[in-house]
């Protein structure tokens, strides 16, 4: 009896292969945001990036200046995904699947407005470029969200869109 | 008692009416084949005179009376023995001396009368019948094991129903279905047992882990499902059954049929069929909340007093829909569906099932052979197969829309032997062994970071339990077990996780290598070595009371999950952690039993208190944030616990057609080391039930109340930061919701034709469409549980 057990349990545990690694697709760990003053200056880059994706690391924020008061700026986004070799530009992804993305604009404080966004293939919102307006000096926020499979067109609002989110970080900004 | 009485009125009915003219006398007693005690109320049939029914006295007598010389077959029956058929010559008068085979709970038989065979001499437990599985068949398991007290469910929604006993579930309730230790991945909280409960011919639950022949590790308890014992007979006999339903605009149908023959050959057939829309809740659709089920099973063999087989082979096949707006982003969307009074999804109703949804499928293979050695005992041997697959599927996005986010195959082999030796009257001993092999591939074809890694695991097992009857109605009984467990995992840990959980202080030697994507793959290797016990007294002083008293030692290994989850669950929109740390947790459970089944009235009372020292649970801890958002955490750790209980039920028989049953279950649970209450703990509830019953047609109607405490004791909610709301806030995710109330009737009644009877039930359960939430339903965040079902079931037997 345990003998004919000893051979169904030998029998099936000689399976010595490793499992296949999974690396999650489509990750995006990085978002940038550069803001180009319309009147010249300095370009300002506001950076979210997350290392680990889903891991115990929180995404790390850096904004690389102040904002100019009661000035316009043009704006654009990218995203990667860092952990690749060579890095993986993601924002390709977006712009070719463009009806199915969507960036929603959440902004508060001296920052004033968010405006001119670009459009997808069907003219709605997309938001990979847009224009922002600042107000009179002091602090602000603005929250950047990268909505998959939106419900177009919508009111810019992030229960407008829903959807699922890819991306979303927000970023505290000096207005001066 | 009271059937006795019955037996008597009808046996003596049958005398006045079914005099015949001849003297010809056939007597005799009928006592159990081993131990020689007389067998009360056995029933002596005629083959080709059914109507006439002659029933043993107190004393194991029969006597029938006015029979003319010549050849005739009887039939002895009795409800706790195999059926026995033999062929008399009389001339004048006859004395038989009968034996029937007496030991009901290894032959799987199905009680309808008399007194119960139990699987337990002291143990807490009960039986469903027939009706009750039938009057449940178009549900789930879990819903209708609630109709036992002190038995509830965790539920995802209404379709997904895991049976809880006295507060706990999943690896702590061992399901036996057919003999066979279910493997269906039992360690996720929205994992159902994957049983159709059609199958079945009667189930027992067992409240503890007082039953050490199925496992030691039972800290909830053990249910058991069981197939009838064919009688051995040439018949074909069969039933089929359509159930209509109203919530859900489905139903379902279940058939079978069984061919016996005198020599012991036996097949049965059973297949069953079940369909549901959307469920609805009082106010609106539960949108995704259909189901598709399939069940089928064949059971072949030949059975016989001293030695037999049976193969059996099951398929299940279940597809659930998981109510969309559970499906959240982040824990601002988990806030809000906490604040919000409606689901954020409502769409028209529909039989579609998307995503998020569950597909599972289990194939259960049997084959098991039994010996009877005469003046000693009996042997069985036993092996099973299981294969258990299940997807999971989230909404997803892109190229990734129509692939599963989790596909897990578990594939387990069982070889199983006991011995039981039965002819000592005064006492019965039962050993054996058991070995098994399992395996678990997680397919990365997913795409997504597997949440249970790749792992085998052997367990083996070694058990002795033994029954001493004293006489005077005292039994004793008592038990030990062993069991070793090894798990042999492959799993790839990210490298900041492995840091995070201080891995890189204990566990470094189980890497095996580091990936170019900042992961390690890992070797963890685990043994187990666990010893259960119990011991328990029983005393009957009649047939009325019994007391008895229940000690049982149980531990139980960690599971797959307890060890190794890592991850975001997508579908929960949470992340859950394991522990390599985690050892087995250890269970004292004592219970009391004090039962009076008098023919007017009767009670049990059932008090209870579980001690649980490193008793694993899951809770929510903290948030952890990703460039998706935050996602609640949720960690298995290790604490010591205390639950304590009470089972109470009454019923009264006011006059022979109208009777109340009264049933109250009270759970506490309680974190001893950190002096909080338990999660996940039931509500206290309060059921009543009043019922009418006719022979008539077998006409019976009843109407129950349900009232459900609130759940007043849960562990503290926890506060997190909202990126939305910019601030931290309070998230209710441990708060229960209110108390609610319940009414439900149901009815039925009979027709009999030529060969067959038609049974048709109304069944209405919360028939005043209230709307409420249950605390031990997961998706209580999201949306109001059911509102009014109507079930019309129409039952042909044949």
């Amino acid at each position: 009896m345990l003998a004919f057990a000893g051979i169904v349990l030998a029998s099936c545990s000689d399976d010595d292969n490793d499992p296949e690694e999974v690396n999650e697709e489509e990750t995006i760990t990085t978002m940038t945001v550069t803001l180009t003053p319309d009147d010249g200056g300095t370009a300002i880059t506001l950076k979210s990036e997350d290392s680990d994706g889903d891991g115990p690391i929180e995404p790390e924020i850096t904004v690389s200046g102040n904002l100019v008061a009661n000035a316009t700026y043009s704006g654009s986004v990218t995203f990667s995904n860092v952990t690749e070799d060579p890095v993986e530009d993601i924002t390709e992804e977006v712009e070719g699947e463009n009806t199915e993305h969507q960036l929603v604009y959440v902004y508060t404080g001296a920052i004033i407005d968010v405006y001119n966004l670009d459009t997808d293939d069907d003219g709605n919102d997309l938001g990979l470029s847009f224009d922002l307006d600042t107000g009179d000096a002091g602090y602000g926020t603005l929250q950047v969200v990268l909505r998959h499979e939106p419900t177009k067109p919508n009111d810019g609002t992030l229960s407008g869109a829903g959807g699922s989110t890819d991306f979303t970080a927000t970023f505290s900004v000096t207005v001066e | 008692m009271r059937t006795w009485f019955i037996m008597l009125a009808i046996t003596l009915v049958q005398f006045t009416v079914e005099a015949q003219k001849c003297n010809g006398v056939i007597s005799g007693t009928v006592s159990d084949y081993h131990d020689k005690t007389v067998l009360v109320g056995a029933s002596i049939t005629i083959a080709g005179n059914r109507d006439v029914v002659y029933y043993t006295d107190e004393k194991g007598f029969f006597k029938i009376p006015d029979l003319c010389d010549g050849t005739y077959e009887l039939e002895i029956y009795h409800p706790e023995c195999q059926t026995a058929f033999m062929t008399v010559e009389l001339e004048t008068s006859l004395e038989l001396d009968i034996s029937l085979e007496h030991h009901i709970e290894e032959l799987e038989e199905v009680k309808v009368v008399g007194n119960k065979a139990t699987k337990t001499n002291s143990a807490l437990e009960e039986t469903l019948d027939v009706k009750t599985i039938e009057h449940f068949g178009s549900a789930s398991l879990g819903d209708a094991l609630k109709e036992i007290n002190g038995i509830s469910s965790l539920n995802t929604g209404a379709n997904i129903v895991k049976p809880t006993i006295h507060g706990l579930s999943g690896s702590r309730v061992l399901v036996l279905n057919n003999g066979v230790r279910m493997q269906d991945m039992e360690w996720g909280a929205e994992h159902a047992p994957n049983v159709d409960v059609n199958a079945a011919g009667s189930i027992s639950v067992i409240k503890g882990a007082s039953a050490l022949q199925y496992g030691g590790d039972a800290i909830g308890g053990v249910i058991v499902i069981e197939q009838n014992r064919f009688e051995k007979k040439d018949s074909l006999f069969g039933k089929t059954i359509l159930t209509g339903i109203l919530n859900g605009r489905g139903g379902k149908v279940n058939t079978d049929l069984v061919k016996t023959y005198k020599n012991g050959w036996f097949v049965k057939g059973q297949a069953s069929y079940k369909k549901l829309g959307d469920l609805e809740a009082p106010d609106y659709i539960l949108s995704n909340t259909g189901v598709n089920e399939i069940g089928a099973s064949l059971h072949l063999g030949k059975e016989n007093f001293t030695t037999g087989w049976r193969g059996s082979y099951s398929y299940f096949n279940t597809e659930i829909g998981i109510l969309s707006a559970s499906h959240i982003g982040s824990v601002d969307d988990l806030i809000r569906a906490i604040n919000d009074d409606q689901p954020t999804v409502i769409e028209p109703f529909s039989y579609n099932i998307s995503s998020p949804r569950q597909e599972v499928t289990h194939h259960l293979g049997k084959f098991k052979y039994y010996k009877r050695f005469e003046g000693l005992g009996k042997l069985n041997v036993q092996y099973d197969f299981q294969s258990n697959r299940r997807y999971e599927y989230d909404i997803r996005t892109g190229d990734d829309k129509y692939k599963p986010s989790i596909d897990l195959k578990l594939t387990t082999h069982t070889l199983s032997t006991d011995f039981k030796l039965d002819s000592n009257s005064g006492y019965k001993l039962t050993f054996g062994l058991m070995g098994r092999y399992q395996d678990n591939f997680a397919n990365p074809d997913t795409g997504v970071r597997r949440l249970i890694p790749d792992y085998e695991k052997t367990d083996a097992g070694a058990f002795a339990v033994m029954q001493f009857d004293f006489g005077n109605g005292w039994n004793f009984d008592t038990g030990i077990r062993y069991d070793y467990s090894k798990i042999d995992a492959k799993k790839y840990y990210k490298t900041s996780r492995w840091e995070e959980r201080g891995y890189d202080e204990d566990f470094n030697d189980i890497i095996i290598r580091e990936t170019g994507s900042s992961q390690y793959l890992t070797n963890p290797v685990f043994d187990y070595h666990n010893v259960s016990g119990t011991l328990g007294l029983k005393y009957r002083p009649d047939n009325q009371n019994t007391i008895s008293f229940n000690y049982a030692l149980a531990n139980r290994a960690p599971n797959a999950s307890e060890l190794f989850s890592d991850g975001l669950h997508h579908s929960a929109a949470r992340i859950e952690l394991g522990d390599l740390r985690i050892n087995s947790e250890t269970s004292h459970k004592v219970s009391l039993s004090i039962s009076n089944q008098g023919e007017k009235w009767g009670y049990t009372l059932e008090p209870y208190a579980n001690f649980i020292n490193d008793f694993i649970y899951l809770e929510p801890t903290d948030v952890e944030y990703t460039v998706r958002g935050a996602f609640p955490v949720w960690e298995y750790h290790q604490t010591n616990a205390r639950i304590l209980g009470l089972d109470l039920s009454l019923y009264s028989n006011w006059t022979s057609h109208w009777k109340t049953d009264h049933k109250f279950s009270l759970t506490k649970g309680k974190d001893t080391s950190d002096d909080e209450p338990l999660i996940n703990i039931p509500a206290a509830n309060i059921r009543n039930k009043v019922s009418y019953n006719t022979p008539w047609k077998n006409f019976e109607v009843g109407l129950e109340s349900k009232y459900v405490f609130k759940q007043n004791e849960t562990p503290a909610d926890i506060y997190v930061y909202s990126p939305e709301q910019g601030e931290d806030v309070l998230l209710e995710i441990n708060s229960a919701p209110a108390a609610y109330h319940i009414l439900s009737l149901n009815s039925s009644m009979d027709f009999n034709f030529d060969k067959s009877t038609l049974t048709v039930s109304l069944i209405g359960t919360n028939i005043l469409d209230v709307s409420y939430r249950d605390y031990l339903n997961r998706l209580r965040y999201f949306a109001d549980d059911l509102g009014r079902n109507i079930i019309l079931q129409f039952k042909l037997n044949y």
